[in-house]
């Protein structure tokens, strides 16, 4: 009997010690980074703004361009070199027929476009968000940041970080399809 | 030749030095300019509370991110503009999410940050007070056979110190 107790009692501390392996080790073998942070914004319309043409000073744009169908914006600037490494694949998304929407972040005007020109255009309106207005009302903390929005204008997902197909298949491509 | 063979020594020891030593990093000299000292106090206190979400650890008072500057520089404008303390750290929630602020609010998610010391606490005196009454439990006479043991115990160091 006593004997019983004292095992018990000796395995009491075992157990809160597996229980806080368990608790630690999941998030680590995941492989969630923990610089990665969720959006403020999901479940959200995309913030009020206006914003100039990256190509056309005089061409402005509002939030109404995020509605009418699904699609992704991406956060992007010259100065950013994940997004340099992920261009190619927003490339082969926009040939795949995807509504791509750019942000270009804090950047240089002329940069940009000498990038999109040499690089390949895959956003079908550019926004310049030179003083990161809009930047900061999405709170993007760091370029590159690819935000899946819905018909309605509404934000689902914000991907932080390089977008390549491992990305895409494994996780974005599931919440881009079953979004309305 | 030595001599070159040591100063190649200080020269190599310098550049490890330098390369090993961390400079802690300085925030860029700002200035701000307040209306009133309550201003300026709200504005210090902000820097302090508020987290850069760039750089997981610091407040937005010591980092040199740029992002911690954007956030720095839109504190000052909304105090500036009169803002309360609240309202700023409401401001910044709304965008980067709670994990901007250093004084994280009571939600189901973090309600183990008050209840996991409270619980941690009271099930230390629960196993402290079993403890003790099991112990007081044990306290008997010795057994007749135990006596008998101790004294022949008590004798034999009696006789062995005579000695």
């Amino acid at each position: 009997m006593l004997n019983k107790r004292r095992i018990l009692m000796l395995l009491v501390p075992f157990v809160i010690f597996i229980i806080g392996a368990i608790f630690l080790a999941t998030p680590l073998l995941k492989g969630s980074d923990p610089s990665k942070l969720e959006s403020a914004l999901i479940g959200q319309p995309v913030p009020k703004f206006t914003l100039q043409d990256i190509f056309n000073q005089n061409k402005q744009y509002n939030a109404d361009i995020f509605k009418g169908q699904k699609m992704l914006l991406n956060v992007w600037a010259t100065w950013c070199p994940t997004c340099y490494a992920e261009h190619t694949y927003l490339n082969k998304l926009a040939n795949q027929g995807l509504y791509i929407v750019g942000m270009n972040y804090k950047d240089d005007r002329q940069k940009a476009i000498r990038w999109l020109k040499e690089l390949h255009n895959p956003y079908q309106i550019s926004l310049f968000d030179k003083s990161g207005l809009l930047g900061l009302d999405l709170g993007v903390y760091g370029a590159p940041e690819t935000f899946l929005i819905d018909s309605q204008g509404i934000i689902r997902y914000r991907h932080v970080g390089d977008l390549n197909e491992q990305v895409w298949n494994d996780k974005l491509s599931a919440i881009y399809e079953e979004m309305q | 030749m030595i001599a070159v063979r040591n100063m190649a020594f200080y020269i190599g020891l310098i550049i490890s030095i330098t390369a090993l030593t961390s400079y802690p990093a300085q925030a860029a000299i700002e200035s701000f300019e307040f209306d009133n000292a309550q201003q300026e106090q709200t504005f210090y206190e902000l820097t302090k509370l508020l987290r850069c979400p760039k750089c997981q650890n610091q407040n937005i008072a010591d980092s040199n991110a740029e992002l911690a500057k954007d956030l720095r520089n839109k504190a000052y404008q909304l105090v500036k503009q009169g803002q309360t303390k609240e309202q700023v750290v409401d401001y910044m929630v709304t965008r980067f999410g709670n994990f901007v602020r250093y004084d994280p609010p009571l939600t189901p998610a973090t309600i183990f940050l008050w209840l996991g010391p409270l619980l941690f606490v009271m099930g230390g005196v629960f196993i402290l007070v079993k403890q003790v009454k099991t112990q007081t439990g044990k306290k008997q006479a010795l057994a007749p056979q135990e006596k008998q043991k101790l004294a022949s115990l008590l004798a034999q160091h009696d006789r062995d110190s005579e000695r």
